[in-house]
């Protein structure tokens, strides 16, 4: 009860206060994080420092982190396209003929459930440890919700306008084009969040795994040796870029969510 | 005529006909038909046995010279006005210059103007109703189909409604068939009211209604309107108090 009263101001502050309030606690955090390893409270050898961070992320930048970072967006990128082209394929396929769902359901209820990480060992033996098997670990990630996703859109295709497409005389291509298609979009967005997600889980892990560059590579480096400043400079560079892609399809969703039909 | 999985026979040796330029509603009690009925003649469904005539060609399917208004307004989300009432001109291979020509004629006569840019869900359930009629007429058809259009609109929007429709057809001479289960709309609207039987469906009685136009809400309270009225509610209470009687054989 009392907890209540004491958030309860929030509701009630302007939005640019409460922008403050989030501010001040990140401040906070990182002013700590600064503080109680100079105070020699904890182990800078253990949590690094943002100075620490700063400093080691300087060195690397001059020293070829802007190539493990193309690479890691490279094959982060042509896993995605490769996944959001066959995703939307196979969802359309599955979703608008019966037959070819009754064949291929099995597989994708199976690869959906498996923890495709598993598969990765098997990948580096059949692709190596270039680009190529890291852009399969992003691909095995991102297809399955994008095609899942735009599969459930195909279906959620409102009665009525079919029934008002065909008082048109509509063909089968013109149902597909102008119902079919933008239903599904909405349905895209939502899988291409989580899609996201499951995609930047696998180049890093695949680089952690076994590669020659990227910025998992990166962070594995570091880590055997030791340099918990530059591992932490790989992983705010990873949180940093997955922030910025939910933000962007954030507002994809909000625009796209008015094309959803009210039920 | 199958429906939810279940075969039931909707509709039996119906024959009535719809004079061009005439408005024509059809009544019934509820589940005995009506909206089977508008189907079948859109081409929406193929019927067991027997045909549809229009113009003395038989109905096989969908086709341009007809067109249906919906229950619900069935408008595409992600269009706009002007882009919704196009829809089925686009679909018939109306080059997009000539159908938005088309359209905005129509938007301006059902009382849309400057809607042209909103989006459905912008619009109250009545303009949303108007969309879906300036869809349909849009396409000029031989015969407009209208499957209780007004049946989801509040009872004072409703009444707008029906002399809006009453104005539009009045300005088009658009020959309509409209279903409807309310029967001071039929009057207000028809030129001649088919009253419909129970499950399966049949012509009970054809009532013409010679009232001049336009016919404004109040007359309801005149004379003649109270005459149609007793008679229609007289043949649908026959058939209500029949289909009791069948009660719990048949679910109402």
């Amino acid at each position: 009860m009392k907890n209540r009263q004491f958030f309860g101001f929030l509701h009630e502050i302007l939005p640019f206060r409460k922008l403050l309030l989030s501010m001040l606690t990140l401040v906070a955090f990182l002013t700590l994080w600064e503080l109680l390893p100079a105070l020699g409270w904890i182990d800078p050898f253990f949590t690094s420092s943002p100075s620490r961070i700063l400093r080691a992320a300087n060195w690397l930048f001059a020293h070829g982190l802007w190539n493990d970072i193309r690479i890691s967006l490279s094959e982060f990128g042509l896993g995605m396209l490769l996944a959001i082209i066959l995703g939307i394929l196979v969802g359309v396929l599955l979703g608008w003929y019966r037959t070819l769902d009754a064949m291929f359901e099995p597989f994708v209820t199976m690869f959906n459930a498996m923890p495709r990480v598993a598969l990765l060992p098997l990948i580096i033996i059949w692709l190596g440890i270039g680009m190529e098997s890291k852009v399969a670990a992003v691909f095995l990630g991102a297809f399955f919700p994008i095609a899942i996703t735009v599969m459930k859109g195909v279906r959620m295709v409102d009665e009525n306008l079919l029934k008002c497409a065909r008082s048109f005389c509509a063909t089968d291509w013109q149902v597909f084009s102008t119902l079919v298609l933008p239903t599904c979009v909405p349905f895209l967005v939502a899988g291409l969040h989580i899609a996201v997600g499951r995609g930047l889980v696998g180049v890093v892990i695949g680089e952690l795994l076994a590669s020659q560059a990227g910025v998992g590579h990166m962070i594995n480096k570091a880590s055997t040796s030791f340099q918990t400043d530059k591992v932490f400079v790989g992983i705010i560079l990873l949180t940093g870029f997955g922030y910025f892609l939910t933000v962007i399809l954030r507002q994809l969703e909000k625009i796209f969510d008015t094309w959803r039909a009210d039920r | 005529m199958r429906r939810t999985g279940e075969r039931m026979l909707a509709i039996q040796d119906m024959n009535f006909s719809a004079q061009a330029g005439k408005f024509v509603c059809i009544v019934g009690t509820s589940g005995c038909g009506k909206t089977t009925l508008l189907n079948v003649i859109a081409g929406l469904l193929q019927p067991s046995s027997g045909q549809v005539l229009l113009g003395g060609n038989p109905v096989v399917g969908p086709g341009k010279e007809r067109a249906m208004v919906f229950q619900t307004a069935a408008l595409l989300p992600w269009r706009n006005v002007m882009r919704n009432v196009t829809y089925g001109l686009e679909i018939q291979g109306y080059s997009p210059k000539q159908a938005r020509q088309s359209a905005r004629e129509m938007i301006n006569l059902v009382g849309l103007s400057g809607f042209d840019e909103s989006y459905p869900r912008e619009l109250s359930g009545g303009m949303q109703q108007r969309v879906n009629l300036a869809r349909a007429l849009v396409t000029k058809p031989d015969l407009l189909l209208m499957d209780e259009p007004f049946a989801s609109l509040d009872a004072q929007m409703r009444e707008f409604m029906q002399t809006e429709i009453e104005r539009i057809w009045l300005q088009t001479g658009q020959t309509t068939l409209f279903v409807t289960h309310t029967i001071d709309e039929a009057i207000l609207l028809a030129d001649e009211i088919i009253v419909m039987t129970n499950r399966p469906g049949r012509v009970k009685s054809v009532i013409s209604v010679n009232i001049p136009r336009p016919r404004p809400h109040s007359l309801k309270k005149s004379v003649e309107f109270h005459a149609i009225e007793a008679d229609v509610r007289d043949l649908i209470q026959i058939e209500f108090d029949e289909l009791l009687r069948q009660y719990p054989r048949v679910r109402i």
